[in-house]
């Protein structure tokens, strides 16, 4: 064997053996969550190091951007990246494998969970925009003193008192029997078209609205001439859950000091737990130590008053009462609901709150089964493919064919290891363009062929004919090579997700065809050629 | 040895004006399709939701339409994607659509409201769900243009590099005919032309591309090797001498193309479909349209040597082969066809 196929099959041999390297089951970590303990935990997967779309694997893709529904931001670049910070925190503790959270373009914020079963709860996770909040409910009673008046604004712009039901207060009334203080505000305002929908809660600055009423309410206390009459450092939040009081549900409004105590800003640590007694779920948190003097001081100042939790603009359970000064820790009851909901609010308060609230402006969900699915389709038309292909190219250049096909298989694992090694992701598109990129790839096969086959007619030697094959169809192949690669960078670079999968398959899959039908089988021709040196027809 | 279409030599040429009329009848025909229905742009493009789903028995598709208008879905359009069991439930933002990013969230909810009317809680499965604003819809319209004028661009100026602005153009005319073509396809098809299926678009653009070339640059080398030949008999020597290559690479691509189009799946049916048919189109437009183009181009601006333009059609017999010719070319073979007059 001469030097020169000697090294050609050396850097055949290395190819092989890094392709194969790069294609080893390797360990990856993931992050899970433990069904028993709730907690976090690091396991280890054995798994080809292939990354699969969330089209084959199934998963959410979401885009999101700043809401700027509710008021434009005048940066948003920089509430994006803030986003972006606590975003992946909350992922990173949600705990799922290889998330993507990356920005896209200047305000687009691009999260990718891969195989994630609960859609709703991770969408949920992201959106919050858990902004905690501690204030005092108004305890001098100025928004109540300034109903009279936002009934006048309300009686001017000419918005009439829809009759609330008279017996309302009644049956709200009378059939609770143990903490409820008596009415006095309704019936002496009964008139006003706000008051005559707000019920006296327990405490100073609690309303009850009836909640077939709330969306009107909410709509009063939105506009402009009514927050005009609200009296000065004195804003309304509804209550997060709704209260039932003899068979009808109400929704708490609170008036609050304008001004927090404290933010959650100053919380180092959240936990969710069962409180053994209530058997209520409940987050308790730890403040800074910063947090936890100016809390201190706060609440000295406010003893037996009565303190809303305030998370994201409604208020947390029942504002309890401040029995003594309060230090570092702390808890939200969440009442009834389940442990879940906690551990996930817990999640969010220690990661933090979002600079600005984001919506979702494209949310792509594909279930595992139909990744799966996916899978499995793609590969069996790839193996159907592959098969009419060998049968084609064997059948028409016989043992020639047989080299182009053994080329073929090398095509194959450069491809894989391709994407393998760095690091692309395969989507179902890309699988497409995998098994198309087959039928294409014996293209240079079929090129070089032709050409010797013209040589040989031409009566040139075999030896001669093989070498000025390989040489003359070389400029058809790199041309037409080239150009396809040039439109599939185009594909990448406009393209999003899975377009942009395909078209790195395309790339990749054009760059092994040529190693493998130029160089390959012109070794594999060169010791054909070897072995037998007094071959005068060829079988082409 | 087997060898198809060895020595070949057929007048490819001659028939231009018959390719162009059956190529100008497709187009029309895909044209009027296209202004009278428009386009089927899935919702990546128009905004909206689409919700696939898996029943676990069968339901009528009646009941799933009744459960959708009752939950206030009215405009959602409902297909049987695959098997009996599978339904697709898309609902686009109209123009006058007032909903608002946050509306084809609020949609796709009331979708699994629908199903838990229709089918009952637990009786389906949510295969996949696509909720796109209107925002990131409208800036899809635009960029897939970009890629294929983008690409139009490179190419032309490629092979302006690697062959002279002629053949370039020539190449690119006979794409952008594909490009038409398919969509012509894709409106007669009335197939849903999502990102995925503008790829395939691309793909077709580059496989087409790709075809050119190799004519191209036999047609290239035979203007050096035959220094008598007018480019007429050039171009057609050249697309015989190529035909063996065309008919095994076209038939496996096909190979895999038709593997695609019935075993993998009803998600890249319509890609397998443009791909079918751009390959049919690709090989088309590589011979009757680059070529002829190509021809014209060359009477209009005549090259450096001007051989396009001095005869157009087949030379009458005395014109004697070029002495390098070691097969006959089509205007000296003793082929039974009439000479063409020249045009």
């Amino acid at each position: 064997m001469d030097k020169r196929i000697r090294g050609r099959l050396w850097v055949i041999g290395a190819l092989i053996a890094a392709s194969i390297i790069s294609l080893v089951p390797r360990n990856t970590k993931q992050r899970v969550i433990d069904p028993s303990t709730g907690r976090l935990r690091d396991t280890t997967v054995r798994r080809l190091p292939i990354n699969l779309g969330l089209d084959l694997q199934g998963g959410v893709h979401l885009a999101l951007e700043v809401d700027q529904s509710k008021g434009p931001v005048p940066d948003c670049a920089d509430a994006i990246q803030r986003a972006e910070r606590v975003v992946r925190t909350r992922i990173d503790e949600f705990g799922t494998t290889e998330p993507v959270v990356q920005i896209q373009g200047r305000c687009r914020l691009i999260v990718e969970l891969a195989g994630e079963k609960d859609q709703a709860r991770a969408r949920g996770i992201i959106q919050r925009t858990a902004f905690l909040e501690f204030r005092i409910t108004d305890m001098k009673s100025q928004f109540k003193d300034a109903l009279p008046q936002i009934d006048a604004a309300l009686r001017k712009a000419g918005i009439k008192s829809r009759n609330a039901a008279p017996s309302a207060v009644a049956q709200l009334f009378g059939g609770d029997t143990s903490k409820s203080k008596r009415d006095t505000t309704s019936d002496a305002n009964a008139p006003g078209v706000l008051s005559s929908l707000l019920f006296q809660g327990q405490m100073p600055g609690e309303f009850l609205v009836p909640e077939e009423q709330w969306p009107l309410v909410d709509s009063l206390i939105q506009r402009p001439d009514v927050k005009a009459q609200m009296p000065r450092g004195i804003e309304l939040r509804w209550g997060a859950q709704t209260e039932s009081r003899s068979a009808r549900s109400y929704r708490p409004l609170y008036a609050v000091d304008s001004r927090p105590i404290i933010t959650g800003e100053e919380l180092t640590k959240a936990v969710a737990r069962r409180d053994p007694v209530t058997n209520q779920s409940i987050v308790t948190f730890q403040l800074s130590r910063r947090g936890a003097r100016v809390f201190s001081q706060e609440t000295g100042r406010h003893i037996n008053d009565f303190m809303a939790i305030i998370l994201d603009g409604r208020v947390q359970g029942e504002p309890p009462v401040i029995k003594n000064q309060i230090g570092a820790n702390g808890q939200i009851e969440l009442g009834s609901k389940p442990l879940q909901e906690a551990s996930d609010l817990a999640l969010v308060l220690r990661a933090g709150a979002l600079p600005a609230p984001l919506t979702i402006v494209d949310e792509r969900t594909i279930s595992g089964t139909l990744g799966a699915d996916s899978v499995h389709d793609g590969v069996l038309a790839g193996v159907v493919g592959v098969v009419l292909v060998i049968v084609i190219m064997i059948g028409y250049y016989r043992i020639s064919g047989a080299l182009a096909v053994a080329a073929l298989t090398l095509y194959c694992l450069f491809t894989l290891a391709g994407l393998a090694a760095f690091g692309f992701t395969l989507t179902l598109p890309g699988l497409a363009g995998f098994v198309l990129s087959i039928g294409i790839a014996v293209d240079a096969n079929v090129l070089i062929f032709e050409r010797i086959r013209e040589e040989l007619v031409h009566g040139k030697s075999l030896r001669l004919a093989v070498d000025d094959g390989f040489l003359h169809a070389m400029n058809a192949i790199v041309d037409s090579n080239v150009s396809t690669i040039l439109t599939a960078l185009i594909l990448y670079a406009v393209g999003t997700g899975p377009v942009q999968g395909f078209a790195i398959t395309l790339i990749i899959g054009i760059l092994a065809s040529m190693v493998s039908a130029i160089f390959v089988v012109k070794t594999l021709f060169l010791i054909w050629l070897n072995r037998r040196p007094n071959m005068v027809t060829v079988s082409i | 040895m087997i060898r198809f279409f060895a020595n070949a030599n057929y007048d490819f040429i001659k028939w231009r004006r018959w390719a162009f009329s059956l190529t100008g009848a497709i187009m029309v025909v895909g044209l009027g399709f296209l202004v009278t229905r428009g386009i089927n742009y899935s919702i990546e493009f128009t905004g909206g939701t689409l919700v696939q789903i898996e029943l676990a028995h069968r339901v009528p598709t009646g009941n799933i339409r009744a459960a959708l208008d009752n939950v206030g879905l009215k405009g959602a359009d409902i297909q049987n994607f695959g098997s009996d069991t599978s339904y697709v439930v898309r609902a686009r933002l109209g123009a006058a659509a007032t909903q608002g990013e946050a509306g084809t969230q609020a949609v796709a909810d009331a979708v699994g409201r629908a199903l838990d009317q229709s089918a009952g809680p637990g009786q389906y499965r949510i295969e996949r769900r696509e909720a796109v604003g209107p925002k990131v819809g409208r800036e899809l319209q635009g960029k897939a243009l970009v890629a294929i004028l983008l690409s139009f661009v490179v190419t032309l100026i490629y092979l302006a590099v690697r062959f002279e602005w002629r053949f370039g153009l020539a190449a690119v005319i006979a794409t952008a005919h594909d490009v038409v073509a398919t969509i012509a396809f894709i409106s007669v098809l009335h197939l849903e032309v999502s990102l995925v299926v503008v790829g395939a678009v691309l793909t077709v653009v580059g496989y087409s591309l790709n075809d050119t070339i190799i004519i191209f640059d036999r047609v290239r080398e035979n203007l050096r090797k035959y220094r008598r030949q007018n480019l007429y008999e050039i171009l057609n020597l050249s697309i015989n001498e190529t035909l063996p290559r065309s008919v095994l690479t076209h038939g496996t691509t096909i190979a895999t193309t038709l593997a695609l189009l019935i075993l993998a799946g009803e998600v890249i049916r319509p890609f397998a479909w443009v791909m079918s048919f751009g390959i049919f189109t690709g090989t088309f437009s590589s011979i009757y349209i680059a070529a002829p183009v190509l021809l014209w181009i060359e009477k209009r601006w005549p090259g450096q040597d001007a051989r396009g333009a001095r005869t157009f059609g087949v030379r009458a017999p005395a014109g004697a082969s070029a002495p390098e010719a070691t097969r006959p070319a089509p205007a000296t073979s003793s082929s039974p066809r009439a000479p063409q007059p020249a045009r």
